[in-house]
């Protein structure tokens, strides 16, 4: 017993000290509960759907928001955008929904599932990934145009695919793709293994990919913004829980982390 | 068939026959929901489409020769582990339905480990996001399926016919091809079957390992998934195409087997003895 009873203290100090590295690291300078923007504590589960994207972002910030709120537990399921209005629109139950981009946040409020205004919270640019080192010494867009470079993209049908086809229209680059991928993720491991000589995915990407790809400069890119637009769900079971939430990654906490994940300003 | 065979003839318990039927029914019911979803209006327009019909010759082609890939390499792998006693077998075995339990995301990255442009042969093969990765990933998910049924079938035989026919001088390959191949052609069909089925279904391999560009390696699957993003009703579509070309190969591979099963199956040695007497004499 008292054992156990030292343990549960150690652990309970070790979260203690974690808590207080967090919200130091968070550089808020304000305590933990006074972070809370909502007037009421939050409690019980927020169910958040969210874009594919965000997983790492949003797993930090849903850590940080349950700290910031003693007894809340934050459930994430991400996905594909698409895919996630497809569950939601079947039923599933959820709180929160971010998605990756406009079109498919348009979807879900047609298919009348949101509740209230969707927030726009950040944005993503297109960036140009190689493998480490550049074996192909890809200078830039103009550049992935050659007929012997392999380059993979995502097709047209998803978020990042048609970004891509916008910057080849805007700057009348056509590019000769050797694979166009259903997801952003399939054309960042063709690039990380060195298959692909280019890739286009998102700055995000590039930036949480880490050493296993660099980028090259893609000014052209500036032009064709991504928006990430949140929103509570109207089958929602916690409605304070979901407007916590967004109040949260809205704010400065969220502002941060998003900031430091590559995402833009909306 | 089925109305012919009583319940009570067979001695088998009634709650059996009822958690058989409620095991059909969990296969079939989600495949009739599917077809409720179709959008037979544009049904024809859907699955017409050059993305529709580049993506199902694609998958035809390719499933076609990965069955072909899967029965040169597979009917002697079959023979070996069938025959040949060796140190390693049950090791060499399980390493041979390795792909039949790997996820198939997993498959597609020891391909890449292997064939990939930094792989172990060092990019010798330029195969990369062309339609022959297409096939090796195929062919590579598919394979057990042959090897597991063909060694079965020629464990079930038996030794006896080709012993008889070396004493009476055949060489080995005359034994293999004209007494022990032509016992097991059962299981040869049912094996090709399910490999094809199997290549025409693979999904995650191809996906990791060669891509998706329209008529190069965006095989079916892959082209439905990929029209789920922004077209659920074309993915349906395709979705019920692919369902029936599987049913029509099932039916037509049956219908082509059927007799040629009825023979040894029974596994009785009479049956089973007459039969390939006469089918390695011509």
């Amino acid at each position: 017993m008292r054992t156990r009873t030292g343990v549960v203290a150690s652990m309970l100090a070790a979260v203690a000290l974690a808590v207080a590295g967090c919200s130091a690291g968070a550089g808020t300078g304000t305590d933990t509960p006074t972070q809370t923007p909502t007037k009421h504590a939050v409690t019980g589960t927020v169910t958040v759907f969210a874009a594919a994207s965000l997983t790492k972002t949003f797993t930090q910030l849903g850590a940080d928001f349950e700290k910031a709120n003693p007894g809340s537990t934050v459930s994430f399921s991400f996905g594909g955008s698409s895919d996630l209005v497809t569950q939601l629109g079947a039923g599933a139950p959820a709180d929160v929904f971010a998605s990756a981009d406009q079109k498919n946040m348009d979807k879900a409020v047609s298919a009348g599932v949101v509740s209230g205004e969707p927030v726009d919270f950040a944005t993503n640019v297109l960036a140009i990934a190689v493998p480490p080192g550049n074996p192909a010494h890809v200078t830039g867009w103009k550049d992935l145009a050659k007929p012997d470079l392999k380059v993979v993209v995502c097709a047209p049908q998803v978020p990042c695919g048609a970004a891509t086809a916008t910057v080849e229209s805007k700057t009348g680059v056509t590019l000769k793709p050797v694979s166009q991928e259903s997801a952003v993720t399939d054309v960042l491991g063709k690039v990380s293994s060195g298959e692909a000589d280019a890739g286009i995915v998102y700055a995000t990407d590039v930036k949480g990919a880490g050493k296993s790809v660099d980028s090259v400069p893609f000014p052209e890119a500036k032009d064709v913004v991504n928006t990430y637009p949140i929103a509570e769900i109207k089958q929602g079971q916690n409605f304070t829980g979901g407007a916590a939430f967004i109040a949260y990654v809205t704010g400065p906490a969220g502002r941060k982390a998003l900031e430091a994940a590559g995402f833009g300003k909306p | 068939m089925t109305p012919r065979r009583a319940p009570a003839s067979t001695g088998i318990p009634g709650w059996v026959l009822v958690v058989a039927a409620l095991g059909a029914l969990f296969v079939l019911l989600p495949v009739v929901a599917m077809v409720t979803r179709v959008d037979w209006t544009h049904f024809v327009a859907l699955i017409t489409s050059p993305s529709s019909v580049d993506a199902l010759l694609l998958s035809l082609r390719t499933s076609v020769a990965a069955t072909a890939g899967c029965l040169v390499l597979g009917i002697p792998m079959a023979v070996v582990l069938a025959r040949v006693p060796f140190r390693g077998r049950g090791l060499v075995r399980a390493i041979v339905l390795l792909p039949l339990v790997l996820p198939p995301v997993v498959g597609g990255i020891a391909l890449l480990a292997l064939y990939g442009r930094r792989g172990l042969l060092d990019g010798a093969l330029p195969i990369a996001f062309s339609t022959p990765a297409v096939v090796i990933a195929q062919t590579f998910v598919a394979l057990p399926f042959l090897v597991l049924s063909l060694e079965g079938a020629l464990r079930t035989t038996g030794q006896r016919y080709e012993a008889v026919a070396a004493t009476l001088g055949a060489r080995p390959s005359a034994v293999l091809f004209r007494v022990t191949l032509p016992l097991v052609t059962p299981a040869i069909v049912s094996g090709s079957i399910l490999s094809f089925a199997r290549a025409l279904g693979e999904f995650g391999a191809t996906l990791t390992f060669a891509g998706s560009l329209q008529g190069t390696t965006r095989t079916l699957p892959l082209e439905i998934y990929l029209q789920r993003e922004t077209d659920p009703d074309t993915a349906v579509a395709l979705s019920l195409v692919l369902i029936a070309v599987a049913i029509a190969v099932v039916a037509v591979a049956h219908g082509a087997g059927e007799p040629l099963r009825r023979r040894p199956r029974p596994g009785t040695a009479p049956r089973g003895a007459s039969r390939p007497a006469a089918g390695a004499t011509p």
